[in-house]
């Protein structure tokens, strides 16, 4: 049991980077990784606001859509929650902890269409999962999302000094340099055999 | 109607959502590993694109300002639903390799940010043609994208032998080639406009 935990954990962090192999959450992994100060900020974010948002729908799923067999308003549910979620997050932030909110406010609207929440809500579904693999899993996958970001970020803060074609300015450069990281990646796969 | 192809054909090329506004990404890369992918993938958003635009076009005096963006989300997402079962029940081999991005057409930014841009505050047919020519643009450059992934990596096109298969890379078809790949075709067609 521990050991299929662990096993979860590896896989979404390095073999099925969310970013690198399953290209959720770009727009934002392009928009606010110029620095590495808003990377943090931004990873911290989507961590808070995955963690909360996978166990809701979790339960929403299993509590109310299976039992009365309403699955095909599945979408439609899970956005509507998540939108609704990530204003009363801030909400509560703003109130119980000031200073927690003015680090991840700027983020926080932005995450509503961030699809790593919904993709993520959906695949544990999907995956089958119980609570505590779904949670964990959610957990593991924006710590995923954090990291890909901090070395996107910090590759981009070092790139902005550098000469490079006028055409290439910008988001063609990031986009390759982010293909060449996905091919670092690439070398972790295979791993998640030894968990099985 | 000269107004509405002009709408049309700014779609496809002067605010190309996938190489001008950079909108979408996601399914942009995850989808495109070959040209038929792509593809189905931008008819599918593009299916989304001309109904949401032509409701929220229609209801735009009934929506009350404040809670606009829900209302959008919910006439969205009961589109995205509508093509996920009909795709589930009468292509499931594509409705599978598409998997999880097509309930994720809910979070594209190009639909969202085309009911809010444009549906809201023009009439029922601009907004129709906003979302044909929006789409097109979105599906030509995904079948591009998919096209040259798939030739580069295993020397087809939809399927087609172009040259032998061994002499391609399959990395083109993997991950780090959808980023390489985009990165580039982003590229030339700067070249190409600013010229």
């Amino acid at each position: 049991m521990t050991m299929e935990l662990i096993g979860i954990i590896i896989v979404a962090i390095f073999v099925n980077n969310v970013v690198f192999s399953q290209f959720l959450g770009i727009c934002p992994f392009l928009g606010v990784s110029k620095k590495v100060d808003t990377a943090i900020g931004m990873g911290l974010a989507v961590t808070f606001v995955l963690t909360i948002a996978t166990l809701v729908t979790f339960l929403l799923q299993k509590g109310v859509l299976e039992p009365y067999g309403l699955e095909y308003l599945q979408t439609i549910t899970f956005i509507l929650v998540i939108a609704a979620l990530v204003q009363m997050v801030e909400i509560v932030l703003k109130k119980i902890s000031p200073a927690l909110y003015q680090a991840l406010g700027v983020f926080l609207p932005l995450i509503t269409t961030n699809c790593v929440i919904l993709g993520v809500a959906i695949l544990v579904i999907q995956k089958d999962y119980n609570l505590l693999e779904s949670v964990i899993y959610a957990i593991a996958t924006a710590l995923g999302y954090a990291m890909a970001l901090i070395i996107f970020s910090s590759i981009r803060e070092q790139m902005a000094l550098t000469k490079i074609p006028k055409v290439m300015e910008g988001i063609p450069i990031a986009l390759i340099t982010a293909g060449i990281i996905a091919m670092a990646f690439m070398g972790f796969s295979g791993i998640d055999q030894v968990f099985k | 109607m000269n107004n509405n192809l002009k709408v049309l054909i700014n779609g496809i090329i002067k605010e190309n959502p996938t190489f001008v506004l950079l909108l979408g990404m996601c399914p942009t890369l995850a989808t495109t590993s070959s040209a038929i992918n792509g593809m189905s993938m931008g008819l599918a958003t593009m299916f989304v694109l001309i109904c949401s635009n032509m409701v929220i076009s229609m209801l735009k005096n009934v929506i009350p300002d404040m809670v606009r963006i829900p209302a959008y989300i919910v006439v969205i997402a009961t589109f995205v639903t509508i093509i996920e079962m009909v795709m589930n029940a009468y292509v499931p081999a594509l409705a599978d390799s598409l998997g999880i991005f097509i309930p994720l057409i809910v979070v594209n930014c190009i639909v969202l940010g085309r009911a809010e841009a444009f549906a809201s505050k023009n009439g029922v047919f601009a907004s129709i043609f906003d979302g044909a020519g929006m789409g097109l643009g979105f599906t030509l450059s995904l079948t591009v994208l998919g096209a040259v992934r798939e030739l580069m990596g295993t020397g087809k096109i939809f399927s087609t032998n172009i040259y032998p298969e061994r002499y391609g890379s399959l990395l083109f078809v993997l991950a780090p080639g959808a980023f390489i790949v985009l990165g580039y075709l982003i590229a030339i067609f700067n070249k190409l406009q600013h010229k």
